[in-house]
């Protein structure tokens, strides 16, 4: 198979993912179990009336995907593909919120317009006057890695392509005020980066990242998309299974894996249940975390997407990142992702550097 | 949007109350993960959500995953309920018609929201052979673009619905002499009717087919109705039909447009299936008779 490269990357998150700073040098603490992310300035991109109608989901997917537009030296990319667990919650929730105040009368179409899923992918198509293919994935913590698989699909039939891809999912205040009813983040405030350390749950998050791919080449230190794959309610037998599939399609051993990117959560039992797939699967590897610094959210594998190509790029690993280092380099990287442990998922990238 | 609308009235009074088994499933991929806990269905799932395309782009997708190798049968449709979130937007978006709807009809005023669910099996030639079965109907192709000119309404000349057609008929290899029925996206409002019948009318030329909207007997199923208009396009071939454009009585003034008004037994061999959604999204596919 011809490799499928990413040729322009754009991160909005509760790090500071954008702009000129080096990878991951200053590490934005939270000392709450919501992590909002570190937004730019939305005036390069929109007018103030603009802004006023549009909510973060809207506005972050949005400069995200310019951004990697602009990183790709595109203007218009020939697919859009967008995944998003929750969608658009800011507007739902104002229109819920109305429906009830009003008594269902005399309500503002605009928020329910702007409610549904696939409002950010048509937003950025409408912006870029975009005709071409434009699709939305809302399968939870698939909905990343089901955007991919669709580009990387696209790529492989149209090497030429160039397709816009990415992930985003927003906290809201009603959100979040419903989810930790359930239990699932940390009672207590602390700080994000005792994460793992004290295992008394997760951490909320929320992003968006985008990404170009294309099946041509740019620049000499490009980074590769290997596969991706997703594993629902599955055991370890079916993770190890679902492995050698696409390590083998990858013409790839387990041993030719350098680094392993873990989607721990901070949830104890999830975390040792995925720790222990890891030891046994790759003995050899590096291993190193991220939700400490985006937050538990269904398209977080679109920041460790990232990371993991910055990574590889960079030939370096943060010590943020890090948790067990082989002092090997990270050339074939792979993204281990779990979610509240009833979702899995790998995703396989890899340096083509042209020194090798 | 399911039950959520139950839980937020005492919720919005009290954040500490409305009962949290009303928004387990408010996720949207929640009702294809509770059908692949029913089948045992660990590996591929996905769930589609662009507006009243999401199914014919599942339908398609699942073929793609099947022409790539990676699944042999694949189970792919929509569902959406009725609920007081969508009835209250399309209110305050003035386009639902409190009689029932006149889709095409020059006194159109809007459309009637719809509930249900509409799925296909779809297999690999592999599996067909395997299995020694007859398909019910193929899937020749299939387009998907953007409509990239206002978040809810289509433009005059339905840009995105044309180059919808325009890409399905391509990748079937078929001519548009060669479609025997559409059954049209036709929700009865009067941007949608027009914007439709203008692409329809541009691509199809003088040859126009057999077409109707089935919303005139369903509603506006909304996210489904792409799996249900699928079925009924499958239903035309199996059963060799065309179905009925219920309560047209006179063409619209902007494009001439006189759709199947009576239920007719004929020839039918590729049938074309449209669905646009809000955000420009707009989706054809084509069901052939093996």
């Amino acid at each position: 198979m011809a490799t499928i490269f990413i040729t322009g990357m754009g991160n909005i998150s509760p790090q500071k993912t954008w702009g000129d700073a080096p990878l991951l040098s200053e590490v934005t603490e939270h000392n709450s179990e919501r992590l909002a992310c570190v937004e730019p300035d939305y005036t390069q991109w929109f007018d103030p009336r603009q802004l006023r109608r549009m909510s973060r989901v809207l506005k972050m997917g949005v400069a995200a995907g310019s951004i990697a537009l602009k990183e790709a030296n595109i203007t218009v990319p020939d697919a859009i593909i967008t995944g998003t667990g929750y969608g658009c919650l800011e507007d739902t929730g104002i229109f819920l919120t109305k429906m009830v105040e009003n008594n269902e009368e005399a309500l503002n179409p605009t928020p329910f317009i702007q409610s549904t899923h696939n409002t950010i992918g048509s937003l950025i198509a409408l912006m870029l006057q975009c005709q071409g293919y434009n699709q939305t994935y809302t399968q939870g913590a698939f909905s990343f890695e089901n955007s991919l698989l669709d580009a990387l699909m696209m790529v492989k039939e149209e090497p030429a392509l160039k397709v816009l891809v990415g992930g985003v999912d927003e906290i809201t205040d009603l959100s979040h005020t419903i989810q930790k009813r359930f239990g699932i983040f940390r009672a207590q405030p602390e700080s994000n980066l005792n994460l793992f350390t004290t295992g008394r749950g997760t951490v909320n998050g929320e992003g968006a990242a985008y990404f170009v791919l294309s099946g041509e080449k740019v620049n000499d230190n490009a980074v590769g998309v290997e596969a991706v794959a997703t594993f629902y309610k599955a055991d370890e037998q079916t993770l190890k299974q679902g492995l050698d599939d696409l390590l083998r399609d990858a013409k790839l051993q387990v041993s030719d894996i350098d680094f392993v990117l873990l989607g721990t959560s901070g949830n104890a039992g999830t975390d040792k249940t995925l720790l222990d797939y890891t030891l046994k699967m790759f003995p050899e590897s590096s291993t190193g975390v991220f939700k400490h610094l985006s937050g538990e959210h269904p398209v977080a594998s679109s920041f460790a997407f990232w990371l993991a190509a910055r990574m590889i790029q960079e030939q370096t690993i943060p010590s943020a990142v890090m948790l067990h280092d082989t002092g090997r380099k990270p050339k074939n990287v792979l993204i281990f992702n779990q979610y509240f442990g009833t979702h899995h998922a790998f995703i396989l990238l890899k340096s083509c550097r042209a020194s090798g | 949007m399911d039950r959520t609308e139950n839980f937020f009235p005492a919720f919005h009074q009290d954040s500490a109350k409305g009962k949290l088994h009303d928004v387990v499933n408010h996720e949207c991929g929640r009702s294809t993960e509770i059908v692949a806990d029913d089948l045992g269905i660990h590996h591929f799932i996905s769930t589609i959500n662009t507006a009243c395309s999401s199914s014919v782009n599942a339908i398609a997708l699942g073929s793609r995953l099947i022409n790539h190798g990676m699944l042999d049968i694949v189970v792919a449709g929509g569902t959406d309920a009725l609920s007081k979130f969508t009835l209250n937007g399309f209110n305050s978006l003035m386009i639902l018609d409190k009689e029932p709807c006149r889709p095409f009809d020059a006194t159109r005023k809007g459309l009637n929201l719809g509930e249900g669910a509409g799925f296909v099996v779809i297999v690999s030639e592999r599996v067909l052979q395997q299995e020694k079965k007859k398909s019910l109907a193929m899937v020749a192709g299939y387009g998907n673009t953007n409509d990239a000119y206002h978040q809810t309404a289509s433009s005059p000349e339905g840009r995105g619905s044309y180059a919808a057609m325009q890409k399905a008929l391509a990748m079937s290899g078929l001519s548009v002499t060669d479609i025997d029925y559409i059954n049209l996206h036709g929700t009865g409002t009067l941007n949608n009717d027009v914007s439709e019948g203008t692409a329809v009318k541009r691509f199809f030329g003088d040859q126009l087919p057999r077409m109707s909207s089935t919303k005139a007997f369903t509603g506006h199923t909304l996210g489904a109705s792409g799996g249900i208009e699928a079925v009924f396009s499958v239903l035309a071939i199996m059963h060799q039909c065309v179905f009925p454009n219920l309560r047209f009585e006179a063409t619209m003034p902007e494009v001439e447009i006189v759709p199947q008004q009576k239920f007719e037994q004929t020839t039918v061999n590729h049938v074309m299936s449209n669905s646009f959604g809000f955000g420009g999204n707009c989706s054809s596919i084509i069901f052939s008779k093996q």
